[in-house]
């Protein structure tokens, strides 16, 4: 059977976030709880977290997290991390063995910096240094794959129910400003873990839930901008939409909620000329960037957390707030589960984006 | 009003001679930039230096006048106005022009006045005065070609192999006494009488003024007129299927 | 004589018990075919006039006539056919080379044929297409690189020219001269109420329809006939012909007996001379000399309309196509070998050139890999069929898709294959003002606005089952196709995996 990036295995899922404006720092465990209560919204078969401002001690560093089928794969590996980066500290990521959680490749961490006559030499920024050798790994040495890369952040992703996958991860060890979740629902049975999501670039990661009906035309296009789709899923090329589009041409989040879940014609046609002439040029320039399909998701990044819905708004999401504190899931029970008595609750609307950024203040 | 090409590319030249407000403009220092005077109307250009490819595309009305040589695809589909290149032109020179005149003093290359045409009181005309390169007048549908030869060595032919090959309409002068020896049956060719040089006298004229030279030394010479048999030269060559 | 005798390949039937001698067939038919027979004193029939048009047949009151095929045949050879033979006696009576109309009629299959789209099942929902929005809105054009912002933020408007199709579909290059005045019209006016385009081909455009300009491509071939600022002005693009479908590499050439005062007048050229169209332009010998075509019709036109570059889908494409996408052109337009035409030699339109669909899906692979996919968009020819032959196409990675033959059969066109000979008794491929009046462009338009429509219903029915609500997330989207009965060759180059994989 072809395992995910040979073939391309749909899938149904469970997404849930919270993050503080303030930048407060909350334990692992709430976002386990929130993410459990959609069991049945997957079906066991991938599960994962990312989690914002948890290596405060080394967030200068990229946080490179690694799955590696054999050691043979971790020393080759190794030796590419080495010829590209000053590593600082690699370890271990640590786990916890339980029943739910078999078959767990090598899972290493490294916390690294581009090595700078290196960096100079390929005249690239030095993100984009980050992301061309992240994706040289996962294209090109057999049975490695890098699934986290951001500063002071990480991805904890696993083959399992997401509440198993938190437990295997310690989670409840980690203090983030900011999570999110993932409940994976495949329509076919991978059972690999690079598979399952969060699916990170840098610091942006990405939970998803819904099969797009775009994914062939957003992946040709996106990899003619230098990104290889090497997993076929929808997370990974949403990623790489997000990192091209905010990143790299620097729209801001709402230009690129107007892209990836752009207004109707029929809507556009009527707003007022500046207005009109703004999304008229968004999706004709990046006509190929349009999502169609179904999708809620979740982007995290640096700054703070973004929510979108598709257009049609063929998928749930709830958010909510209490104090300095915002939800956003699936199902509002999600919600609950952490927070019984929000502030406020409601259904973000199709193609509006949710974008909570942290008090600069703090 | 003078414009500085020198290290312009085409694009804001062009632009400037678009949008200049004199309608005298003399372009200096001109080194290889295209397209001027594409499609222009109304203007008198005046060039130094050496202009780029496809001068005075599509004119429709303006005189050019260049000081030095002209490159290839000068007044290709050109609808309108005078070009005159004080040096030589390149290969295509007139490229299925459609009216106005091209006057070349020293040479030109291959396929000048390919396809070029006429259509009603429009009457094209390249007169080139030193030789023509190869497939000279190829497809030419209507208008004038006229080649003086003059300061050419005896035993140089005035316009190289082919000339005329699909000719299927207009009149080529060629100001000699021997018809090129490899002429396609499809085109005729008899020495030219007093009505038929009518026809380009006063052009003739204009052209000996323009370039200082004496009209009736040249005039004096005798010319052959080289014209299509038919006006349809491949009817014959299908058979309905 | 008797050596050029040839029998007629089809058969008039007249069905004496039905026909009332009222003379409609004579009339209508402007090969000659039926006469009054005072002798025998019925319609009778001269069939080896007869182009099998069906003219006769649609306007028979009594449905009196039937044209079939003869059953007169040939000793039978599968090697050496009766049409093999017929046309080795036309060329030893004429000594002509074969001259054939519309597309290549050989039994090619089609690829299209061969490609299965997907729906939607339970993992994401089908849209239902009458009920909810469903987009075909499409821009040509190029797309900049870089996005750029005013110094308050705002984002510039930076696109170069673009053209705005609100289906995507085109009217392909048929001059006036190849085809009639009331077919043009007919082509301009549906393409305005259809908000696309239809193009002027090489034979310029006739002053009645500067109006339909905002609707209109003006192409600019070889030949160069009409081709002055004003022609180039009116339209909404300009395209360059570099070749067709039907006849890579090959030239035009319109017979004098075509050019009409009319057409001479819209071609700029003398009545009853030949429209010849040089094989190649003669000022592009090599693709450097493209980008300066390119950029002299630009600066022609002030840089305000984009420039399409029309090739004939050939061998080597990917690499054309890509030295066209970096010639500064806005837009290719490819054109498959089974496209069609007003006239080519046969043995050019049987022989040269290869499929569209190949063609665009290494054209679009080509593109995208090295990285310019942005830098123009692609159009597609030559044998679209139906509607789904249209998502097949954006599928694999077409923008739009030119019709031509498929318009021509709204217009009536029976394909009878005879257009060389200007007798169209549709008054499509004719100049005779007898002929070309039986097209009403009212008509004419209103069928082609229909045909358009229904194709347009039709496609959003087939996104709407794939869950797609928008052309542009169907574009390139290979995903939504599986071959069948294709090799493993076949489906490397269209980027398609096989249906059950």
């Amino acid at each position: 059977m072809w395992k995910e990036g040979q073939v391309r295995i749909p899938s149904g899922c469970a997404i849930s976030g919270v993050i503080s404006r303030s930048g407060r720092l909350m334990s692992g465990d709430s976002i386990v709880r929130s993410i459990a209560l959609m069991h049945d919204r997957s079906n066991g078969l991938g599960g994962g977290f990312a989690g914002y401002g948890i290596y405060p001690q080394y967030k200068e560093y990229y946080a490179l997290h690694l799955f590696y089928d054999t050691q043979q794969t971790r020393t080759a590996c190794e030796k590419f991390i080495d010829r590209h980066f000053d590593v600082v500290n690699l370890s271990k990521i640590p786990t916890r063995k339980i029943p739910e959680i078999t078959d767990e490749p090598l899972i290493w961490r490294y916390f690294v910096r581009p090595l700078p006559t290196r960096l100079k030499d390929s005249q690239l920024g030095e993100e984009e240094y980050v992301v061309r050798c992240v994706l040289r790994v996962n294209r090109e040495i057999e049975g490695a794959y890098v699934f986290s890369s951001g500063k002071n952040m990480g991805v904890f992703k696993a083959v399992g129910y997401p509440e198993d996958v938190g437990r295997f991860y310690r989670l409840e060890e980690y203090d983030a400003t900011c999570w999110t979740a993932h409940g994976r629902y495949p329509t076919n049975t991978p059972g690999w873990w690079g598979g399952a999501h969060p699916f990170a670039m840098l610091d942006y990661s990405v939970v998803h839930n819904g099969e797009i009906s775009s994914y062939d035309a957003n992946r040709r296009a996106i990899e003619m901008y230098g990104y290889t789709c090497t997993l076929q899923t929808d997370t990974e090329v949403i990623t790489y939409l997000v990192d091209y589009l905010h990143r790299r041409q620097g729209l801001t989040w709402e230009e690129v909620a107007q892209v990836t879940a752009a207004p109707f014609w029929s809507a556009i046609d009527q707003m007022p000329p500046a207005q009109r002439v703004q999304l008229c040029y968004l999706r004709n320039r990046f006509s190929s960037l349009l999502i169609t399909g179904p999708f809620s998701l979740l982007i995290g990044y640096r700054d703070g957390l973004v929510a979108l819905n598709d257009r049609l708004k063929l998928r749930s999401l709830v958010a909510a707030e209490k104090g300095d504190t915002v939800y956003l899931a699936s199902e509002e029970c999600a919600i609950r589960a952490i927070e019984p008595d929000p502030d406020s609750i409601w259904s973000p609307q199709g193609g509006e984006p949710v974008h909570i950024t942290y008090d600069r203040s703090n | 009003m003078i414009i500085q090409a020198g290290g312009k590319h085409f694009h804001p030249l062009n632009e400037e001679i678009r949008a200049a407000a004199d309608d005298h403009i003399t372009v200096k220092q001109c080194l290889g930039q295209r397209y001027i005077g594409c499609g222009l109307s109304g203007k008198t250009l005046t060039i130094e230096g050496t202009p780029g490819n496809a001068l005075g595309a599509y004119l429709d009305g303006c005189r050019i006048t260049v000081k030095g040589n002209a490159q290839d695809a000068t007044g290709d589909t050109m609808n309108d106005g005078v070009i005159v290149i004080r040096g030589s032109a390149g290969d295509a020179t007139g490229y299925a022009m459609r009216g106005g005149k091209i006057y070349v003093r020293g040479n030109t290359g291959y396929r000048a006045g390919i396809h070029m045409k006429s259509y009603r009181d429009k009457i094209p005309l390249l007169l080139v005065g030193g030789c023509a390169g190869s497939f000279l007048g190829e497809y030419q549908a209507g208008g004038v070609i006229v080649v003086l030869g003059l300061g050419r060595p005896p035993e140089e032919p005035i316009v190289g192999h082919f000339c005329g090959t699909g000719m299927h309409g207009g009149h080529i002068y060629l100001r000699c006494s021997e018809p090129p020896r490899d002429l396609p049956v499809q085109v005729s060719v008899r020495p030219a009488q007093e009505e038929d040089m009518t026809v380009i006298e006063d052009c003739l004229r204009e052209y000996c003024a323009t370039f200082d030279l004496d009209y009736d030394t040249i005039r004096r010479h005798p010319f052959l007129v080289l014209r299509p048999n038919t006006k349809n030269p491949y009817k014959r060559l299908y058979t309905s299927n | 004589m008797s050596l050029d005798f040839l029998y007629p390949v089809y058969e008039v039937m007249r069905n004496a018990g039905r026909c009332t001698n009222c003379r409609v067939c004579e009339r209508q038919c402007a090969n000659g075919v039926h006469f009054w027979s005072e002798k025998t004193g019925r319609m009778e029939s001269d069939e080896s006039r007869c182009v099998n048009c069906h003219r006769c047949v649609a306007f028979c009151p009594a449905r009196a006539l039937k044209i079939v095929r003869t059953d007169h045949t040939y000793k039978e050879n599968a090697n050496w056919t009766g049409q093999t033979m017929e046309e080795i006696y036309r060329q030893a009576g004429s000594g002509g080379i074969l001259l054939s109309s519309m597309g290549n009629p050989q039994p090619f299959s089609s690829y299209f044929d061969r490609l299965l789209l997907n729906a939607s099942q339970v993992t994401n929902p089908s849209i239902d297409p009458l009920r909810e929005p469903m987009e075909t809105r499409v821009f040509l054009g190029k797309k900049p690189d870089r996005i750029e912002r005013d110094e308050d933020g705002r984002l510039i408007d930076n696109l170069p020219p673009q053209l705005q199709l609100d289906v995507p579909l085109l009217f392909s290059a048929m001059s006036y001269g190849s085809i009639s005045y009331n077919a043009h019209e007919s082509l301009a006016r549906a393409a305005q109420e259809l908000g696309t385009f239809y193009n002027t081909g090489e034979g310029g455009l006739h002053e009645d329809f500067y109006r339909y300009g905002g609707n209109t491509i003006v192409q600019v071939a070889s030949g160069r006939f009409g081709v002055f600022k004003g022609y180039l002005d009116a339209g909404a693009a300009v395209e360059i012909k570099i070749g067709q479908g039907a006849k890579p590499g090959i030239g035009g050439h319109l017979p004098g007996t075509k050019i009409a005062a009319d057409i001479s007048k819209t071609r700029m050229i003398p009545e009853g001379a030949d429209a010849i169209s040089p094989a190649p332009h003669h000022d592009i010998y090599s693709i450097e000399d493209l980008r300066q075509l390119v950029y002299s019709l630009k600066e022609a036109t002030g840089y305000q309309k984009p420039v399409i570059v029309k090739i004939a889908a050939v061998h080597n494409v990917a690499a054309i196509a890509s030295g066209i996408a970096r010639s500064g052109a806005d837009i290719i337009a490819l054109d498959g070998f089974q496209g069609g035409t007003g006239a080519a030699p046969t043995r050019i339109r049987d022989n040269v050139g290869i499929p569209l669909e190949l063609a665009l899906a290494s054209v679009d692979q080509r593109l995208r890999d090295e990285g310019i996919r942005d830098a123009i968009s692609l159009i597609v020819g030559g044998s679209i069929h139906n509607s789904a032959d249209i998502v097949k196409a954006i599928a694999l990675g077409a923008d739009a898709v030119y019709i031509a033959t498929a318009a021509l059969l709204a217009l009536g066109c029976h394909l009878c294959r005879a257009c060389q000979q200007g007798l169209c008794n549709w008054g499509i491929a004719t100049q005779r003002p007898e002929l070309v009046k039986r097209l009403n462009p009212d008509e004419g338009a209103r069928r082609l606005v229909n045909l358009v429509n229904a194709w347009k219903h039709e496609m959003m029915e087939m996104m709407g089952g794939m869950g797609i609500n928008s052309i542009e997330a169907l574009r390139g989207n290979r995903l939504m196709l599986r071959g069948v009965g294709l090799t493993e060759k076949e489906l490397k180059i269209l980027g398609v995996r096989h249906a059950g994989e």
